[in-house]
């Protein structure tokens, strides 16, 4: 099946304009802004089933049509900074299809009636930045980007902007402080981004792969990317997977594919064929989805199934974890990645972290006792539902999910 | 009135205003939320997670929005997070769970990962005693730790941010607090966050550290010990000290306080100030207090306090006995009839200017009020009356402030001042150059010195700034003296009068003159009937002067040489000064430390203020020592009782009508709610059980017929060749008697300046910081250069009180 996000691998060169164009790119903004209305926009991606790539999975359509009419101007955020551990798609896309995006990022901004909108891209993605930016320019001169686009009185600028380096500003509130020159900190939410966002305006924040899937949407129609997927996770997705599989990498494929068909049939099988012990379905972030039985393999990728096993699917950065791998080593890791990552706004986000990491380490490194397993399963625990944004919640999913899971990995470390 | 709202906490009814956030509707309904982040006066953020509640919420039916019924009550849906009562609204209907299972094992939890990296060092903490943290550990914490001590964090924890504030860093639990202070309250934003996480830290960004005349507050409002001042960090523990009410005696805004002593071995066993504290007054202060405030009262112990009377002997001061004293002065003050002069500032009480000037009147002399500024009939005539409070102001106001930089002068005017522009009242900003206040200025005027009558006088008249001024329900105009003398302020003062008067701004709350004056009770003197005279030397010159509260002989070596000719002086103060040392008798004052008395702030509000330490020496209060010397005189003034003296001031002063002592002490709930007893929301500030004073009434109030006497224009200085136009303007830490005392603000107060336009600096050949001379009048001293590209070209302005003795505008040389 020819590739919907992915393009590039199909089409040479696509990210020369001449190329995009050829292979009908712009004909989706072109047609929007010139012949449908905003709201006939919003009402096509609506009926698609898109869902956020992000990964909260929040129907994009539904997201645009909460834009607050009453309050302008508004804004679109893309949001590219991408710093979730095993997530690498939205860099290939914005690498190798740019116009793709740029386009989804355009077509956005029009249905919402913003005439301005930023890439937020983390701070080591500069080269794509200043790709990005050439990119930009290039749509100027050719008349898809500025004032009164195609003889119509709507007008857009994008603008890209890099991070300092903050896993947190992938959170949407922390990435408009960071874009409004402030310390990357969460807001307290609600109120959301559609009423109180970017300067406190309307503002729609979505991801670069979401994004990416709205030109052929709007180019081909809502029942053709329903068609794809499943009835509750429409269309195709990219499952950047990693770990101990033997081909890693980025693969478009649509939600229902199942965990055997990607690590097996395009991950190549596990390294030196191996079984596989457990898979984090969405990055550092990740439940630990427990593989005892051969059948979780055959579980589909889709936003319901996946929560069937007491896990997320999140961005889909699948990461495959062998029985080579002990699973107090792996929280160990998560759990100094959140730590050093926690802004520190919230109490406990900021002293949780920093007390599960000496207790991880602890474990790990065979100087704790059962009572203290005991222990950092509680702290885990006092910490959930009490944090203010996210991150705090991510860094417990593996820890709560690894030594309810994978008890006997933790008891093989403890001091009798 | 705000639409109001009805919900549930803990099964009890609640109804307050809409829009009021979860936690303060609690605390409204005596139910307490612990918190550690919110304040009621800063904008929520919901980051210490302390006050974790349940929240149910009535289900509404989509189609008809009307309340789902189940079991004849709105059901309830609750959501399954805990959420943060400092950042939720009330809603019609809502069920908040405080004390629920849920909530206790929410609220347990933050208390225990505060503690994690808390340090165990209470029994040296200076917050010890007085620290939510610690109060909320007892009440909501687990009693028992689960972390490691050897795996606590430890922190760098004597960092000085500024030379005043200092901070420990284990302390601090980021509830950025002081952060947020200095960013919407202070609107000094010059400390932050910096690093993130659990190493997140405060840090100051400005030069010199912590650059905020407001930044005392922030040691108020921290929940923790981190924050903690130079003056008093590791001076006492909380619950030795004894509190005592009283008012800053500053500067004209009357901030409410409290005077925090302690009897204690390193000072010889004596009672002393140990901090000086705000106390609460919506209506003035609110909870805040300026650094100036809370640091310069050191004067009142210093060692050069006059503890005992003293009479010149062949040419030398010796001790006398009050009686004999007191008697020389009668003698001389009788002799001299006509050619008695009184000189007090407004550094003295209600009563104590009362009765001097009631003895001016009956020995038939002159009572002057030592003020470098005039007008204040005005005030008395058209000033704001009861019932104003900047607090009340916003939409619909007009304030405007003309020749005032209000964050040097009355720091806690400016910051209100900002806050009702925040609420929507139209600030208009009139200066000869730029001041801090601009910043929150609907409209900035900007004037040549000199012209300043002028500008207030077009003002009505001038586009759209006059049609917002015609337009406004209210208006209040602030004058000042930058750059004027008493007959430039006093011509000002009248334009402002006219311009108030003949636009119906007079005789209601909100609306009327104030006077930025240089000291507390300046309004207080004239409200009794003190003039101003713009030529002391020559009201000097041959007569016998008493002089109360006043350094004339060091401010100004004409006024020195003008007291060298003087018949007989007498001198009243608290400690010893250029001008007790040239006296003829020396009556020692206490302090207002050690007394009682009133004040008159600006806003016309009387206060009281109460003895916190014992009298130094033999001083006596100087409404004592006035009528002593009157005694003598055959004239009788009360003498024993403040009270007595108020009574009487009031009988005899129309503005004062009305008033008693007793009712200056009446207080009314306030809020945000404060007190000891809950340090969440004041921190540290006092709770306000001793008086909120009361306001005068001003002659337009009264319905009196009003006449503003004709702007006399002040005749404008014209440098010559080679001479700069030099204004004096005021600096909030000055080389006064009142503030040199404190040591610790030294640096703040730095030295004599002369501050000049980049483009005027190169055109003398003179470089930032050099030292250069000033000549003046007759004035010759040295002055460092100091540049800004905000004041105009050809102007040197010349801070008060910093050892240059300039009055007026001169024409000044430069070298």
């Amino acid at each position: 099946m020819a590739h919907i996000l992915l393009r590039h691998r199909d089409i040479p060169d696509i990210h020369k304009l001449e190329v995009y164009k050829k292979n009908g790119g712009f004909a989706a903004f072109q047609n929007a802004v010139t012949r449908m209305k905003p709201n006939e926009v919003t009402e096509v991606v609506k009926n698609s089933g898109l869902r956020g790539r992000g990964g909260a999975g929040f129907p994009t359509g539904m997201k645009w049509s909460f834009i607050d009419n009453k309050n302008w101007p508004h804004y679109v955020v893309a949001n590219a900074d991408e710093s979730e551990p095993g997530t690498f798609k939205d860099r290939e896309i914005m690498e190798s299809n740019p116009f793709q995006f740029l386009e989804g990022v355009a077509i956005a901004s029009y249905a919402v009636g913003a005439n301005a909108a930023y890439v937020y891209l983390r701070g080591e993605f500069w080269q794509i930045a200043a790709f990005l930016d050439e990119k930009i320019a290039e749509m100027e001169a050719a008349g898809y980007l500025g004032k009164n686009l195609f003889g119509t009185d709507y007008s857009l600028k994008i603008y890209t902007h890099l991070g300092a380096g903050a896993y947190i500003c992938g959170e949407e509130t922390a990435m408009l402080e960071s874009i409004e020159g402030k310390r990357g900190q969460p807001r307290v939410r609600p109120p959301f981004p559609p009423s109180y966002g970017l300067y406190g305006k309307p503002t729609i924040v979505n991801n670069v792969e979401t994004l990416t899937n709205v030109p052929l949407i709007l180019a081909n129609g809502a029942e053709w990317y329903k068609s794809m997927g499943t009835a509750d996770s429409a269309g195709v997705k990219i499952f950047s997977l990693s770990g101990r599989v033997r081909k890693p990498g980025n693969y478009e494929l649509p939600f229902g594919t199942t965990f055997r068909e990607l690590i097996y049939t395009y991950g190549g099988g596990v390294q030196d064929s191996r079984k596989v012990k457990a898979i984090m379905p969405a990055g550092a972030s990740s439940s630990l989805i427990l593989v005892d039985d051969e059948k979780v393999l055959d579980t589909p990728m889709d936003y319901a199934s996946v929560r069937t096993l007491g896990a997320d699917l999140g961005s889909a950065s699948v990461i495959v974890i062998d029985d080579t791998v002990s699973m107090d080593w792996l929280i160990n890791k998560t759990v100094h990645f959140f730590r050093h990552e926690s802004c520190g706004k919230c109490t406990p986000c900021r002293e949780g972290t920093y007390w599960m990491s000496h207790l991880t380490e602890r474990i790990h490194e065979g100087r704790a006792t059962r009572a203290d397993v005991d222990l950092l399963l509680n702290v885990a625990k006092q910490m959930q539902g009490k944090c203010l944004c996210a991150l705090g919640e991510f860094s417990t999913m593996a820890v709560v999910t690894g030594i309810e899971r994978f008890r006997q990995d933790f008891d093989k470390v403890v001091k009798a | 009135m705000a639409k109001q709202v009805t919900l549930t906490i803990d099964g009890k009814q609640v109804t307050v205003p809409e829009g009021t956030l979860v936690a303060d509707a609690a605390k409204m309904a005596g139910i307490d939320i612990p918190v550690f982040c919110h304040h009621p006066k800063l904008e929520p953020v919901g980051m210490c997670r302390m006050c974790l509640v349940e929240i149910g919420r009535p289900v509404r039916d989509r189609a008809t929005g009307q309340f789902v019924m189940e079991n004849g009550a709105p059901k309830i849906q609750f959501m399954p997070k805990l959420e943060t009562a400092c950042t939720n609204k009330v809603e019609e209907g809502m069920v908040v769970l405080t004390r629920s299972q849920k909530a206790v094992e929410g609220q347990k939890g933050t208390i225990e990962f505060l503690l994690t990296s808390h340090p165990l060092d209470c029994p040296i903490c200076d917050k010890g005693g007085e620290c939510p943290l610690q109060n909320l550990t007892v009440a909501y914490g687990p009693g028992k730790s689960r972390f490691l001590y050897d795996e606590k964090m430890h922190l760098d924890k004597q960092v000085p941010l500024g030379e005043l504030i200092w901070l420990d860093r284990e302390r601090c639990i980021q509830c950025a607090r002081c952060i947020r202070f200095q960013n919407e309250i202070a609107g000094d934003p010059v400390i932050g966050f910096d690093e993130r996480g659990r190493a997140t830290q405060i840090v100051s960004f400005s030069d010199p550290g912590f650059d905020s005349v407001f930044s005392g507050n922030t040691t108020d409002i921290c929940p923790v010990g981190a924050l903690t001042t130079s003056d008093f960090r590791f001076g006492a523990r909380p619950w030795e000290l004894q509190a005592h009410a009283s008012i800053c005696t500053q500067c004209p805004v009357g901030c409410n306080t409290t005077l925090n002593t302690r009897r204690e071995a390193k000072s010889g066993g004596r009672i002393v100030v140990k901090r000086v504290m705000p106390r609460q007054n919506e209506d003035v202060n609110e909870i805040w207090i300026c650094d100036k405030g809370r640091f310069a009262y050191h004067y009142t112990e210093g060692k050069q306090r006059l503890t005992r009377p003293m009479i010149r002997k062949d040419g030398k001061l010796t001790r006398a006995s009050w009686d004999a004293a007191t008697k020389l002065a009668a003698e001389n003050f009788q002799k001299a009839k006509k050619n008695f002069v009184i000189l007090a500032s407004g550094r003295l009480s209600n009563e104590d200017l009362f009765n001097l000037k009631s003895l001016a009147e009956h020995a038939d002399g002159k009572a002057y009020i030592y003020s470098h500024m005039g007008g204040g009939e005005l005030t008395s005539l058209v000033g704001v009356g009861e019932g104003t409070n900047f607090g009340s102001m916003g939409a619909g106001t007009t304030i405007v402030v003309v020749a005032s930089d209000l964050y040097e002068e009355a720091p806690v005017w400016y910051l209100r001042i900002k806050q009702a522009a925040a609420r929507g009242a139209n600030l208009i900003v009139m200066n000869a150059r730029e001041t801090k206040l601009d910043r929150y200025a609907s409209f900035t005027v900007r004037y040549a010195y000199g012209d300043e009558v002028k500008a207030v006088s077009d003002l009505a008249k001038k586009g759209k700034i006059g049609d917002t001024f015609l337009k406004s329900e209210n208006a209040v105009i602030l004058y000042g003296s930058d750059g004027l003398g008493v007959s430039g302020s006093a011509a000002l003062a009248s334009a402002c009068a006219k311009l108030l008067h003949d636009n119906g701004f007079t005789g209601r709350p909100n609306n009327g003159l104030i006077g930025v004056w240089g000291r507390a009770n300046d309004q207080g003197a004239w409200e009794m009937g003190f003039e101003v005279e713009e030529d002391l030397a020559k009201a000097f010159k041959g007569k016998t002067v008493y002089i109360a509260g006043a350094d004339p002989v060091a401010d100004d070596p004409k006024l020195a040489k003008a007291l060298e000719g003087a018949e007989f002086v007498a001198v009243q103060d608290v400690m010893t000064t250029a001008t007790t040392e040239i006296a003829d008798v020396v009556l020692p004052a206490q302090a207002f430390t050690e007394r009682e008395g009133t004040l008159t702030s600006g806003e016309r509000r009387v206060q009281r203020f109460y003895p916190a330490v014992p009298v130094t020496g033999e001083a006596k209060a100087d409404f004592a020592i006035t009528s002593q010397i009157a005694r003598h005189m055959g004239i009788v003034l009360e003498g024993t009782s403040v009270s007595a003296v108020f009574d009487i001031l009031a009988a005899s002063v129309k503005s004062f009508e009305g008033l008693t002592y007793a009712r200056l002490a009446e207080v009314r709930p306030q809020w945000p709610i404060v007190g000891r007893s809950d340090l969440y929301y004041g921190g540290t500030t006092y709770e306000n059980t001793q008086g909120m004073g009361a306001q005068l009434s001003a002659a337009a109030g009264r319905g009196e017929k009003v006449s503003i006497p004709k702007v006399e224009k002040e005749a404008l200085v014209r440098p010559k060749e080679k001479e700069l136009l030099a204004v004096p303007v005021t600096k909030l830490y000055d080389r006064g008697t009142t503030i040199l005392p404190s040591e610790l603000l030294h640096e703040r107060i730095g030295e004599a300046k002369v501050i000049l336009h980049p483009e005027t600096a190169k055109s003398l050949g003179v470089e930032e910081d050099q030292k250069v001379s000033v000549s003046f009048n007759g004035v010759n001293g040295e002055a460092a250069v100091k540049l800004t590209d905000t004041i105009s070209v050809g102007v040197a302005l010349i801070p008060r009180s910093m050892g240059l003795a300039i009055r007026e505008p001169v024409a000044v040389k430069v070298k």
